[in-house]
């Protein structure tokens, strides 16, 4: 793994530049103008935060049957870089709506789901933190269920919103236009070599913690 | 590991440089905004920059986290070594 | 023993859970009380802070409904397993040879039990305050509230149980269930204004009904298994 690493992390940095290089190279989008670059870095955010709650699912699953604690790791390392993906999700979104929409925030469906699953994980972190000993296993069953309502949420939220219908949908990606294909899709792999990047790096660190407090453990009785 | 982790934060600063050197081709002659005044384009850079800008910040805080948890567990290591160490 | 009478016995002990709750609850009639009392707190604040020359904003009148059964429901959940941890009186019950899952059972039982006591309260009382026609369609509101309250105790229950010996649990418990139960509360407030409408949009109401009970079975069945999995300590 370590070898990967330094390898993984040099292509991330000229995966991003090469990226950098084709936004700034693309003309701007011809009804919403400059403003529209910040799409190739928040659309990826979201695919960043996405991947997250689906390694954090996964393991957290995986914790909750097994109790092996590798899988308990690798699901606080999922949460960790979802609440940072979705964090650039829900600053760049409204930096762009403010532009386009004039408002900061206007419940737009996918920004409130994704604000909802943010919190959901921001709370699995907190119960990590401030659950005392034994959290691991109800910030798992946070994580469960929290990727258990996302259907609910998505359904609910999207039918809420379509009573009041917004004057401006948040557009996709334009299909007549192969010229954004090039940097969104850069971006994207950029976003998962990053991803990955992070992901391996944090397992790495909670690996070390572990050790460390086994380490301790059996200081503790060989001293007594 | 931490070594790594300086190379990554350095590349991630050198991409700057190179990028402020590179001309936005093609930007110049095609303009469908033709209807919208200039003026109004202009609002739109200091949110762009402030959207790149978040995300490099909020990226390199994470790494600054990680990278400190790291030099904090390592120390764990190094105290504990001396303990056992002295016991002996 | 045959699955038919483990089925019984799941039952009879969910039961037991449930009589014993009301037992106790029945003496002093403490949380019952208190949590009629603080819903109904709960609806001033909010007429107060809404109504303006004597009208509230429309709408107001569901969502100051289901405000109000949330927030009641989040300090009766929180009551309801201090006192189990009190008495520790749940270690004992997890010691007994019964079925994990009928305890969460029994525990949903009495929140939801108490829950509809404080709601057969809470609507007319909002009906009241606002004008907000509850009873033309008496059917579909009983429903809708019977549903959103057991999907809303479902996930509360569990998450309460396990909280139960942390420290911060009281401010835990809303941040771990608010985000969870969306679903509920906006199928909740726009269900129960669809009914309001007139003439009452019977057909979104019962889309929004279908929209709950998918919830509360998805996550009652969830519960049951994270329960079990959650108790082995």
């Amino acid at each position: 793994m370590k070898k990967i690493f330094t390898p993984l992390v040099i292509a991330t940095a000229v995966l991003f530049a090469a990226a950098l290089v084709l936004i700034a190279r693309v003309p701007p989008e011809s009804t919403m103008g400059l403003v529209q670059k910040i799409f190739y870095f928040h659309v990826p955010s979201w695919i960043g935060m996405y991947a997250g709650i689906a390694v954090c699912a996964v393991a957290s699953i995986s914790y909750l049957v097994t109790g092996r604690p590798a899988a308990d790791r690798l699901a606080t390392s999922g949460a960790e870089l979802t609440v940072l993906f979705g964090l650039v999700g829900l600053v760049t979104g409204p930096l762009w709506a403010r532009k386009a929409w004039g408002v900061w925030w206007q419940w737009d469906a996918r920004l409130t789901i994704a604000l909802l699953l943010w919190l959901i994980f921001v709370a699995y972190l907190v119960v990590r933190k401030y659950g005392g000993p034994g959290a691991e296993k109800l910030a798992a069953a946070v994580a469960l269920f929290g990727t258990a309502v996302s259907p609910f949420v998505y359904m609910s939220v999207n039918i809420w919103r379509t009573v009041h219908p917004l004057t401006s949908v948040m557009p996709q990606l334009p299909k007549s236009a192969p010229e954004m294909v090039p940097p969104m899709a850069a971006s994207a792999f950029a976003f998962l070599l990053l991803f990955g990047v992070l992901l391996i790096a944090r397992i790495e660190l909670g690996r070390r913690q572990a050790a460390v407090d086994e380490l301790y453990l059996a200081h503790e009785e060989g001293a007594a | 590991m931490l070594k790594g982790f300086v190379t990554f934060v350095w590349s991630m600063l050198l991409v700057a440089p190179a990028l402020a050197m590179q001309p936005p081709a093609g930007q110049s002659e095609f303009r469908p905004m033709s209807e919208v005044p200039p003026s109004e384009q202009l609002p739109a850079a200091p949110l762009l920059i402030a959207a790149y800008v978040f995300f490099l910040l909020a990226v390199l805080f994470y790494v600054w986290t990680i990278w400190r948890r790291l030099n904090k567990v390592e120390a764990d290591i190094r105290a504990l070594d001396q303990k056992t160490r002295a016991a002996r | 023993m045959g699955p038919q009478r483990e089925v019984k016995m799941f039952f009879r002990v969910a039961l037991l859970v449930l009589r014993k709750d009301f037992a106790i609850e029945a003496k002093s009639r403490e949380i019952l009380t208190t949590t009629l009392l603080f819903a109904v707190s709960c609806v001033l604040v909010f007429a107060f802070a809404l109504v303006k020359e004597g009208e509230a904003p429309p709408d107001a009148a569901p969502a100051i409904l289901w405000i109000a059964i949330m927030f009641s429901g989040t300090l009766a959940l929180g009551r309801t397993f201090e006192r189990e941890r009190y008495g520790e009186t749940l270690r004992a019950l997890l010691l007994a040879p019964a079925p994990r899952p009928a305890l969460y059972v029994g525990k949903l039982l009495g929140i939801v039990l108490l829950l509809g006591v404080a709601e057969l309260v809470l609507v007319p009382l909002v009906a009241f305050f606002f004008g907000a026609p509850f009873f033309v369609q008496p059917v579909l509101m009983a429903l809708l509230l019977v549903a959103g309250t057991v999907g809303f105790a479902a996930v509360g229950t569990l998450f309460a149980a396990m909280l139960m010996r942390v420290r911060t649990r009281d401010v835990l418990l809303p941040i771990l269930l608010y985000p969870i139960t969306v679903p509920v509360i906006i199928a909740g407030v726009r269900g129960t204004a669809a009914l309001l409408a007139s003439p009452p949009d019977e057909v979104t109401a019962t889309m929004w009904l279908a929209i709950v009970v998918a919830f509360d079975v998805v996550f009652v069945t969830l519960s049951l298994w994270t329960f079990e999995v959650l108790m082995t300590e």
